[in-house]
């Protein structure tokens, strides 16, 4: 049977490239880097290396500002408590939106529950986007942080970072940005936005997965939360991910080169989807941001229609999807972002997200514009609500 | 996630659609959780000769569904009013402890389409609609 992933937000998979880069490090490679001996030193260099291309891809001014994580959520944790406990002094309160990763939102729920950390959440338009003078506004003297997503994992609305990042700096209060799935889809760069800490993840843009960073600028402080070791300037005890790192490091550099190409291929292959979809399927909502969008990001709700049984559907014809249906996310409720942007919970469980990645073709894309209409409506045929408007 | 059986049901379902002129009809769930099942049935001398359905709803709303009008089909309308979700559920095989409650509804449309046709009050079967975590 055909196969199509389109779950590229989900993970992505790994370059064969980045693969053959780690594989030395199993074996020949195996030192420990904090190692004074030679099999140390002979590691050491490579993850310097990495570094530096991680550092390149964001544009942070020096590679000693990345701190290597098991991940994008590591990242969030570390940024997010890491602050929250050095600036105690200074203040107790974060602002960020109703729509950011659990990596995010659980993060500061817990400093709320365990740290008494109060947290502003800042609601979004119908297109997923803040206002930004809500963040002014929401800004008091006891603000110590912004964590604001970059863009959205599953509508792929794309925010104001630029403006977030000069008010932020403005008002002295630090900005912490989850961008992982900005990094390697669309060009980031922390200097000129003015971002403090940035989240990336290793497998989101076919590197390996439990690797990430986070990026800490430079004269920013934070408490660490792994304990044990002296590794990352004492800011993440635990002997280093060599083989992670060092793909890390290279899907860094592959991601770079490639940036213009893949933001093109994957834009053209978005709006003949999008178009598609709107073209032969009658009553859909296109969830997120007409343009300011994610280049992978496709994301639409059918209407009458529950968003497991379309996507065992199209699991059936080998095709690759998520939902934020409530089915899928493992609660009652529908996805919190699709509710935020103002969609109904009915609406909201027949959402269907298709996120592209650097492997997928054009035919592909008419495979999916051939198999989905009649998936819809076998599934419209079937719903009470359907016949209940008709 | 799904047993084979559930899966069949789900990609074959049997007797979708809906009875014109239904000597009972009945409709549970809402749309908020996602799970709305409508039962139309037939009545020929106290059986059911007919049982049609619809669902907006997950695979296990979907095979739920499909499995009780094939368990009911041919009953008497007095056994048929026996049938619990449980049941429906065990005949499947089983589901996915998740799916036991907020999607496992086809029996109460079925008890409450025969409540329509007998003229009867209709009572739901206990849900607990607030299942948080079910770790297995």
């Amino acid at each position: 049977m055909r196969r199509v992933y389109l779950d590229n937000s989900a993970t992505t998979p790994t370059r064969p490239e980045v693969v053959e880069a780690m594989l030395p490090f199993f074996t020949e490679h195996f030192g420990n880097p904090s190692s004074v001996h030679s099999f140390g030193r002979d590691v050491s260099k490579y993850i310097t290396e990495s570094r530096e291309q991680v550092a390149k891809l964001i544009g942070a001014k020096d590679s000693s500002e990345i701190i290597f994580t098991s991940g994008g959520t590591e990242a969030d944790n570390l940024a997010i408590i890491g602050i929250a406990l050095a600036q105690k002094n200074k203040g107790n309160h974060i602002i960020t939106t109703q729509i950011e990763h659990h990596g995010v939102l659980h993060t500061c729920e817990y400093l709320k529950k365990y740290h008494g950390v109060e947290v502003t959440y800042l609601p979004v338009n119908e297109y997923g986007q803040i206002c930004l003078q809500d963040l002014e506004n929401a800004i008091t003297d006891k603000t110590i942080l912004i964590t604001i997503m970059f863009a959205n994992n599953e509508i792929g609305t794309i925010q104001p970072v630029h403006e977030i990042g000069n008010i932020a700096r403005t008002k002295g209060v630090l900005f912490h940005t989850d961008a992982v799935q900005a990094i390697g889809s669309i060009p980031v760069n922390v200097q000129e936005m003015k971002i403090d800490m940035l989240s990336l993840s290793g497998h989101k843009f076919n590197g390996p997965k439990g690797v990430g960073a986070l990026y800490v600028r430079k004269g920013v402080k934070l408490v660490p939360h792994m304990h044990g070791g002296a590794q990352e300037r004492k800011r993440r005890g635990s002997t280093h991910n060599t083989t992670g790192i060092i793909g890390l490091g290279k899907a860094a550099e592959l991601a770079m080169a490639d940036l213009d190409e893949k933001q093109k291929k994957l834009t053209v292959l978005r709006d003949k989807l999008i178009k598609g979809i709107e073209e032969r399927v009658p009553e859909i909502i296109l969830n997120g941001h007409p343009t300011e969008r994610l280049p992978q990001n496709v994301n639409v709700c059918f209407k009458y229609i529950e968003g497991e049984s379309l996507l065992l559907n199209l699991d059936l014809q080998g095709i690759g999807a998520s939902s934020g249906s409530a089915c899928t996310s493992g609660s009652l409720d529908p996805s919190h972002v699709l509710l935020a942007i103002g969609l109904s919970h009915e609406v909201a469980h027949g959402s269907l997200r298709l996120t592209l990645g650097i492997y997928n073709t054009e035919e592909e894309i008419d495979y999916v514009l051939e198999v989905l209409p009649g998936v819809v409506e076998k599934l419209r045929q079937m719903s009470p609500l359907y016949n209940a408007t008709k | 996630m799904y047993n084979e059986k559930v899966m069949d049901h789900f990609q074959n379902p049997r007797n979708v659609g809906e009875i014109e002129n239904p000597d009972g009809s009945g409709q549970v769930g809402n749309p908020t959780c996602g799970d709305i099942m409508k039962i139309t049935i037939k009545v020929e001398d106290g059986k059911i000769v007919d049982c049609k359905f619809k669902t907006f709803g997950c695979g296990a709303a979907v095979a739920t569904s499909s499995q009780v009008t094939e368990m009911v089909i041919g009953k008497t309308v007095e056994e048929a009013k026996k049938i619990t979700n449980k049941m429906v559920a065990e005949e499947l095989g089983g589901l996915p402890p998740v799916k036991m409650h907020c999607s496992n509804l086809a029996a109460d449309a079925l008890r409450k389409a025969i409540a329509d046709y007998l003229g009867e009050d209709f009572t739901e079967e206990e849900h607990d609609h607030h299942h948080d975590i079910e770790e297995d």
